[in-house]
């Protein structure tokens, strides 16, 4: 019984991180101001930049190198990414275009692009079959030397690739510096009231895009988390599934606080596959069980709106751009 | 002025709202536009295929209108398309921003599908089309009732709302299908196949011919609605600026529910259409990312439904064409989301040409 719950707890933390990438990506891009509802797509071009990259450099070289192995595909990633996040700072910064509408073309045109290179990368190359960079994806996963002798805290705790301490690591950072640093005042500021911080001399344009980009490239990582350690450095089309939407749902469950994420990412984590866990459910029960996620998320919404804390409210010029001369 | 003139920092161009401008430049700007995004788009097709562009242009035609088959389904698609984004015009008029169409379609198909499903052939099939499209209607209407309530209450951010409302959706539909089809399969066969029980019948021996007609008058009426009816002024207004509404006497919070009452009701009758005249089956994939397009078709037609038609044959064309090319060269078939990405990145960038104007920095101010 314990080892089962302490397996859940563990597939449960796997699940949470490249919710959890998502999700920070999200807040920081959100406390701009900007609704990227870009976020799916652009962990799927997390994903698949990350697979080309591994893909080329271990088809480049007979014995590929632990550290380019793992460089590589990052580099990849954080550049694909941060790019599709800079098309979207372009579109909705620099040209004022709605944010929902661009938002959604990117995800289209991110899935798009994912799907595709995924189902027809191989065939570029004369190949058949599905991508599978097993050497690579060995290296990602990749755990201390001594977790498995710790017992069963080790097994569950310990036991994960660098990427998902990372993403814990840079939702801590994300907290402090939003929190307690000079930049993060004025991002929210940004995020809050716009024409104000202009007034006070703050470059609106700049920690938008700033922003944007840092969050779309974060957001990346999940995907890049996700092919490469969770399904070990396999691509199946549409395999990342609903995760981008999940990732949004819990920037609202954390109510834009990145160290909530954490543990909301983890929650939803064990949510997205608490149906496996439970014995002796019949299929169409799974379903439901499924929902909850989405149901949590609602009732939070809800609840936070209905409260009207303000420190829980989300930022106040979310979704709208900013245009110095209208008033 | 000030003394010291020449240290004045002027930017290189400065940017102003335009007041007005005139028609056929906005269409040069947009045509423009169009231009230039087929034109990327034949890049990344040379790029990644080595084929010749103007080959591919001519597949991705001949994939639309090769055979009158072909049309009847790009004309079906259309409609569809077309359908949703009428619904979720008059709810983005008001700027309540219904991402939530995929999950109203959605849940007014469950409800067609679960009265064919129940009922079967013990009633007339006239009889039982009423009742699945009365069924649907009110399942569109409620699922897009929930967050406009909450909207006109307590101001709950609709965009995430109805997003979320999209997944419980999905769900509710992998449940009923769990139950309805006993081997445990995901998938469900089509409904009543051997009776035709609630399947819409064929008008003049076409299939689709009932949907688009119904879909045409759909469009009409949305149309005068939006333009000419004093409930569709109401919904310009309060979209404009909700404290000019509030002053000038309009109930908003009536507004929005009633609102997000037609647009729900609109994407019932779409999956009303989807299930009982095009597939008469159900699926997670019924709307198949529909409900997130038609916002993409509705925002280009700047909310008029007469250009929503040209809008959405542009997004079935290229979709319809980039399916034919991906059989006819091999390629994956989400080439054709790459192409509406691209496509779309264009066309909505283009509107800041038309809403905004770039000033060069001036002459004359440093010839004084």
């Amino acid at each position: 019984m314990l080892s089962t719950v302490f397996a859940f707890i563990n597939a449960a933390i796997i699940q949470g991180i490249p919710l959890l990438y998502g999700a920070t990506g999200e807040i920081i891009t959100e406390k701009s101001g900007n609704l990227n509802l870009g976020i799916p797509g652009i962990m799927y071009i997390g994903g698949i930049s990350g697979i080309i990259g591994g893909y080329l450099y271990e088809h480049s070289t007979d014995n590929p190198v632990a550290l380019w192995c793992i460089l590589i595909p990052l580099i990849c990633s954080i550049a694909g990414s941060a790019l599709m996040a800079l098309i979207y700072s372009f579109l909705t910064i620099t040209l004022r275009v709605n944010q929902n509408v661009t938002g959604l073309a990117l995800t289209t045109f991110g899935m798009g692009v994912g799907n595709f290179f995924g189902g027809s990368l191989l065939s570029f190359f004369g190949e058949s079959g599905s991508i599978s960079l097993i050497t690579t994806g060995s290296y990602y996963k990749a755990s201390l030397p001594f977790a498995d002798k710790l017992g069963i805290f080790g097994k569950t705790f310990l036991s994960l690739g660098f990427l998902a301490y990372a993403a814990i690591i840079i939702a801590l950072l994300t907290s402090y510096i939003l929190n307690r640093t000079r930049v993060g005042l004025n991002l929210r500021a940004v995020g809050e009231n716009p024409a104000t911080a202009d007034a006070a001399g703050i470059s609106v344009p700049k920690y938008k895009y700033l922003s944007t980009v840092i969050g779309g490239a974060i957001a990346g990582l999940g995907g890049l988390y996700f092919v490469m350690d969770y399904t070990g450095g396999a691509w199946t089309n549409n395999g990342f599934g609903d995760r981008g939407w999940l990732a949004i749902a819990i920037v609202i469950f954390a109510i834009w606080r990145p160290s909530m994420a954490i543990l909301s990412s983890f929650l939803f984590g064990g949510l997205y596959i608490l149906c496996v866990y439970i014995p002796g459910l019949s299929s169409s029960a799974k379903e439901l069980i499924n929902m909850l996620p989405y149901l949590v998320t609602i009732i939070v919404l809800v609840i936070i709106s209905m409260r009207k804390k303000r420190e829980n409210q989300p930022p106040a010029h979310l979704g709208l751009s900013y245009f110095r001369e209208e008033r | 002025m000030n003394n010291n003139e020449k240290h004045i920092h002027e930017p290189l161009f400065h940017i102003t709202k335009r007041a007005d401008i005139v028609w056929w430049k906005a269409w040069l700007v947009r045509l423009v536009a169009i231009v230039a995004a087929l034109f990327v788009c034949a890049v990344v097709i040379v790029t990644i295929t080595d084929y010749n562009p103007l080959q591919v242009y001519k597949t991705m035609f001949e994939g639309s209108f090769g055979s009158e088959r072909k049309v009847w389904i790009l004309l079906q698609n259309l409609a569809m398309l077309l359908c949703i984004s009428l619904a979720v015009t008059p709810a983005f008029k008001m700027k309540f921003w219904n991402l939530g169409a995929e999950g109203q379609v959605l849940i007014g198909g469950l409800a067609s599908a679960a009265c064919m499903f129940y009922v079967k052939d013990s009633m007339p099939n006239w009889l039982l089309i009423i009742v699945m499209l009365v069924a649907s209607l009110l399942g569109g209407v409620i699922w897009g009732l929930i967050p406009a309530f909450f909207k006109a209450n307590w101001g709950t951010n609709e965009s995430l709302f109805t997003l979320m409302m999209n997944y419980v959706a999905i769900q509710l539909v992998s449940f009923f299908i769990m139950v309805w089809v006993p081997s445990g399969s995901s998938v469900m066969g089509v409904i009543n196949q051997a009776s035709g029980s609630g399947w819409m019948p064929d008008l003049f021996g076409k299939k689709y011919l009932f949907n688009i007609l119904i879909v045409a008058v759909l469009t009409v009426v949305m149309f005068i609605y939006l333009k000419f009816s004093k409930q569709g002024y109401e919904i310009s207004v309060v979209g404009e600026s909700e404290n000019t509404a509030r002053y000038i006497g309009i109930n908003v919070k009536k507004v929005i529910i009633r609102t997000m009452i037609i647009s729900g009701a609109v994407c019932g009758l779409a999956g009303f259409l989807l299930v009982s005249g095009t597939n008469h089956t159900i699926s997670k994939e019924l709307a198949g990312g529909m409900g997130f397009t038609a916002i993409m078709v509705s925002w280009l037609a700047k909310f008029n439904p007469i250009i929503m038609v040209i809008t959405s044959f542009l997004i079935v064309f290229l979709q319809r064409g980039a399916g034919e090319i991906a059989t006819a060269f091999r390629l994956n078939e989400s080439v054709a989301d790459i192409l509406t990405g691209i496509i779309i990145f264009f066309i909505i960038g283009c509107e800041f040409f038309i809403n905004y104007q770039i000033n060069k920095r001036s002459k004359q101010k440093e010839a004084k």
